[in-house]
């Protein structure tokens, strides 16, 4: 299949080879490394074009908090990078190997083009708040840049925004320039032992509430971290080792009443904060369906309840529900169903081809949003050749 | 100078019928009147915070809940009338400037905090609440709604939406865009839309990042969901004063590398702590020719801790002084004399244009240099106060309203600041827009695709450009604004 991956060695050949696809209206699936290929629908092409021949940090200021990356940047070079200067990326994104598969690096532009991001989300925001700049290209094979290299700017509609978490439909991300912070010194976490999920959001709740800065809030429902027994309730300190110690103190006094505390120290709580960045609590089987559910946290638990699913792991306060279960249409209607009924929004984001093909894989808009979207797409993909189908049917 | 486009004839000459058909669409209500249209009474709504433009509108229609304003636009969309949305009208770019054809939405009315949700940390509020009036809301309660712009006595969440506007603690919390959940809207054609909700993340299209700082541009703001965090355990300041504006850049630097980022990071120059002594006696060093205020914060003990960090760092560069707030009173002190950066310039110039783009903060020794000598090329005095941080000036051009040569040269050099910004690898603005006031510059920043491509999805929202027009987007090249007038 090799003649239908097109792999441009830079931007001008990949704004080149989408604009001949223009031309010809052959739609194209875009990827990086292809890590998330099985996340959402299966898009409608017979050739792929991926951003893997744009790789490498262009400009790195730590000073300036600024990194800038070509799109196809595995996301282990840029950590590495920051790393050694002693910073992070804020929004702290997962690989997701365990639920898509080893061996394929994620890459910046793929990262920022699904908005993935991971328990530090709570406090720290998401990727698409850190992304600064984006250089793109559009389904015609025009290029184009939004935002630029500095933390605040407000010139022009921020299509920086509208590209992340648009999965390629929008325009092929080539370059991504993000916000990072210094990584914390140290970190720390208090694990409570509480006796149901919804005493377990409390106790969260209570955490997020106080003054403490807790970065990071789950609950794993059936424990596994540090050999304790769930519902397991967790919450992370990262700061200057002096206040790790100071606010987990003071959180394990304020949370008394919820449960049975114990405190982990740096290791433990690094180990524990790398599975739940990674979904490995929720122990998703190769042949079930994976929904990630985005809800008020209080509706948490009873989003865990009404899908009738056992395999649960909730982050972000309760606020961001994993599910996993049969890969069935009547489990997914189910899943929707507790969702919608919680007011919040769901992705299938992994399935057998079947069901993906077949479902809603995420919520439809109301009518008069829709029709702005499809205006939106023929504005940046007049011809529907991004990512055909990726989102939405016949979209 | 900036131009407006041509009004629409046809309006005008339609403008009794068009009040009428407006107040019967919002009728007087407990608030008062829902439709102005006698000139003396379009007089506050003719001007913004940018008080140089001036233009009274067609009439202000001032609608008390999210059904009015969708009835509205859609008359006016089905009558081709501009629409002008305005929150407070403190925007600083001209974002509110009305056309002699436009009809002012107002949104003050709409100023009910319609729930509070400690366990979710969430509010949702009505477009017209003022940006305090939701901290105040929860402020007893612990909590605060994180950015805080200069104006947030008067400006409201509708307009803090359309700017994105920032704060003196963004470095820390973010701008608004990194506060929200939701936003309920009304697009032109009088469909009411809710995007986001009470949850992080939406699936889809980010809509709510797209439409926040947009600048009225694509729908109207009725109801925002933002997020409201618990304040910490307490705060303090410490202020220190270099003898150059590169060694006060060094500290910045050499802050940021020790991993400490302050809540709040706050850089003024000679002539900007000259204004604000003056003003305010909050003890600023004369002599110094930089100034840098620095808060942390956490506990007592946090804050030593983290002050002594600070001032360790700060003193490795030779300082003029140092002073590290001990009480909350001495941290208001030193807050004092920022806080009344404006008014302070205000005293010594009654007239003055804040700018506002952002560069990498490693040119800030070039870039202030360079204002420098501008200063001197206009003839006309500069004060620098601005978000170290994240390198957003903020530098204030005094200028004579009286003498209209002085504004235009105030004008020129303002542009000549924003093209050095841009030059230097920033941005012509980082937190008040681009209103009328930047948009003629905007082809320094993008090129024309780039701008024709903004337009279209401005277009997609609003085909008939009649939400905001002329501003923004520059007029030339412009199908839509040459056929609309
Ligand atoms: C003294 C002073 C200090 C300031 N300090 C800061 C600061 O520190 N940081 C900062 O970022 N800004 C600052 N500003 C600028 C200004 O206060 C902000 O831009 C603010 O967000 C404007 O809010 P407003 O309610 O006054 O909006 P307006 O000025 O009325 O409107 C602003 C723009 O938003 C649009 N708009 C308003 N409401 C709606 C709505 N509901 N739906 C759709 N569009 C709408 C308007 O058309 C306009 O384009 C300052 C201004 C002043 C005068």
């Amino acid at each position: 299949m090799s003649e239908a991956l097109l792999a441009p060695p830079d931007e001008a050949a990949l704004a080149a080879a989408i604009a001949a696809a223009h031309a010809a209206g052959e739609p194209l699936a875009i990827e990086g490394n292809g890590s998330k290929r099985e996340l959402l629908r299966p898009v409608q092409a017979a050739r792929s074009l991926t951003t893997r021949g744009l790789s490498g940090i262009t400009l790195y200021r730590p000073q300036e908090l600024i990194v800038s990356a070509l799109a196809g940047t595995p996301l282990p070079e840029i950590e590495a990078a920051l790393a050694e200067k002693g910073q992070h990326l804020i929004a702290e994104p997962p690989m997701l190997a365990g639920l898509f598969g080893a061996g394929r690096e994620p890459t910046i532009g793929g990262l920022v083009a699904t908005n993935l991001s991971g328990p530090r989300r709570i406090m720290g925001g998401a990727m698409r708040d850190h992304v600064m700049g984006i250089r793109a290209v559009t389904g015609t094979g025009e290029v184009f840049r939004s935002g630029g290299r500095v933390l605040k700017n407000v010139t022009g509609l921020d299509l920086c925004k509208l590209l992340t978490g648009a999965h390629g439909t929008l325009g092929v991300i080539t370059e991504v320039t993000l916000k990072v912070l210094p990584a914390p010194a140290s970190s720390g976490s208090l694990a409570l032992r509480v006796a149901d999920l919804a005493t377990g959001v409390r106790a969260l709740s209570a955490g997020l509430g106080s003054p403490y800065g807790v970065s990071g809030a789950a609950l794993l429902p059936s424990g596994g971290v540090a050999g304790l027994a769930g519902p397991l309730a967790l919450l992370r300190i990262e700061e200057f080792a002096e206040s790790v110690a100071y606010r987990l103190g003071r959180l394990r006094e304020a949370l008394a009443g919820f449960g049975e505390a114990a405190l982990l120290g740096e290791d433990a709580s690094l180990a524990a904060w790398q599975a739940v960045r990674e979904a490995e609590p929720l122990g998703a089987a190769p042949e079930e369906a994976v929904w990630r559910v985005s809800v008020k946290p209080s509706t948490g638990p009873g989003v865990v309840a009404a899908s009738g699913l056992d395999k649960a792991l909730l982050d972000w306060g309760g606020g961001l529900v994993w599910l996993a279960g049969p890969a069935r249409p009547e489990q997914h209607a189910r899943v929707v169903a507790a969702t919608e009924a919680a007011g919040g929004t769901f992705t299938l984001f992994r399935a057998p081809e079947p069901l993906r093909a077949a479902v809603a894989v995420l919520p439809e808009e109301p009518p008069a949003l829709a029709a702005i979207g499809r205006r939106v797409k023929a504005v940046l993909d007049p011809k529907g050749i991004l990512n055909p189908g990726r989102m939405r049917a016949g979209f | 100078m900036i131009s407006l486009p041509d009004p629409k004839p046809a309006v005008l000459a339609r403008r009794a019928e068009i009040v009428a058909a407006l107040r019967a669409l919002v009728p007087t209500g407990p608030l008062g009147e829902g439709v102005i249209s006698e000139e003396l009474r379009l007089k506050p709504y003719e001007t913004d915070g940018l008080s140089a433009y001036r233009q009274p509108p067609l009439a202000v229609v001032l609608p008390e809940t999210t059904e009015q304003v969708a009835a509205v636009l859609r008359y006016c969309h089905a009558n081709g009338i501009r629409v002008i949305p305005r929150g407070a009208g403190t925007s600083l770019s001209g974002g509110a400037l009305p056309l002699a054809d436009a009809v002012v939405i107002g949104l003050m009315r709409m100023n009910r905090i319609l729930e509070v949700d400690y366990e979710d940390r969430l509010a949702v509020v009505e477009a017209g609440v003022t940006n305090l009036g939701i901290t105040n809301h929860v402020a007893a309660d612990g909590f605060f709604y994180a950015p805080d712009p200069s104006s947030q006595l008067a400006c409201m969440i509708g307009g803090n939406v359309n700017m994105n506007s920032g704060g003196a603690h963004c470095l820390k919390y973010g701008v608004t865009a990194n506060n929200l959940l939701g936003l309920k809207l009304v697009t032109i054609e009088g469909e009411i839309i809710e995007v986001g909700g009470r949850h992080l993340d939406a699936a889809g299209y980010d809509w709510l990042g797209l439409l926040t700082g947009s600048e009225g541009q694509l729908a109207i703001v009725t109801e925002v969901t933002v997020r409201i965090l618990r304040a910490a355990e307490g705060q303090r300041a410490m202020l220190a004063a270099f003898k150059g504006t590169e060694i006060a850049g060094a500290a910045v630097d050499a802050i940021i590398a020790s991993g400490i980022i302050p809540v709040a990071l706050e850089f003024m120059d000679k002539p900007c702590i000259h204004a604000c002594e003056a003003f305010a006696h909050a003890g600023y060093p004369l002599e110094a020719e930089a100034m840098l205020i620095i808060e942390v914060e956490g506990s007592t003990e946090e804050q030593d801790m983290l002050l002594g960090k600070l001032k360790e760092i700060c003193g490795r560069f030779d300082p003029i002084s140092l002073k590290v707030a001990q009480t909350a009173e001495e941290s208001m002190a030193i807050w004092k004399g920022r806080k009344g950066a404006f008014g302070a310039v205000g005293r010594i110039s009654p007239d003055y244009l804040c700018m506002d783009g952002t560069i990498p903060t490693g040119e800030l020794p070039h870039v202030l240099k360079r204002i420098g000598e501008m200063s001197a090329e206009y003839g006309l005095q500069v004060a620098n106060v601005f978000h170290a941080g994240d390198g957003n000036l903020h530098p204030l051009i005094m200028f004579d309203a009286n003498d209209p040569e002085s504004f235009h040269k105030a004008e020129a050099f303002g542009a000549d600041i924003l093209k050095l910004c841009v030059e230097v690898g920033g941005c012509l603005t980082g937190e008040h827009g681009v209103g009328v006031e930047k948009r003629d510059l905007m082809g320094v920043q993008f090129s024309p695709s780039e701008l024709a491509l903004q337009r279209a999805i401005k277009g997609a929202f609003d085909p008939d450009w009649l939400l905001n027009p002329a501003k923004v987007f520059p007029l030339e090249d412009n199908p839509a604004l040459q056929r609309a007038a």
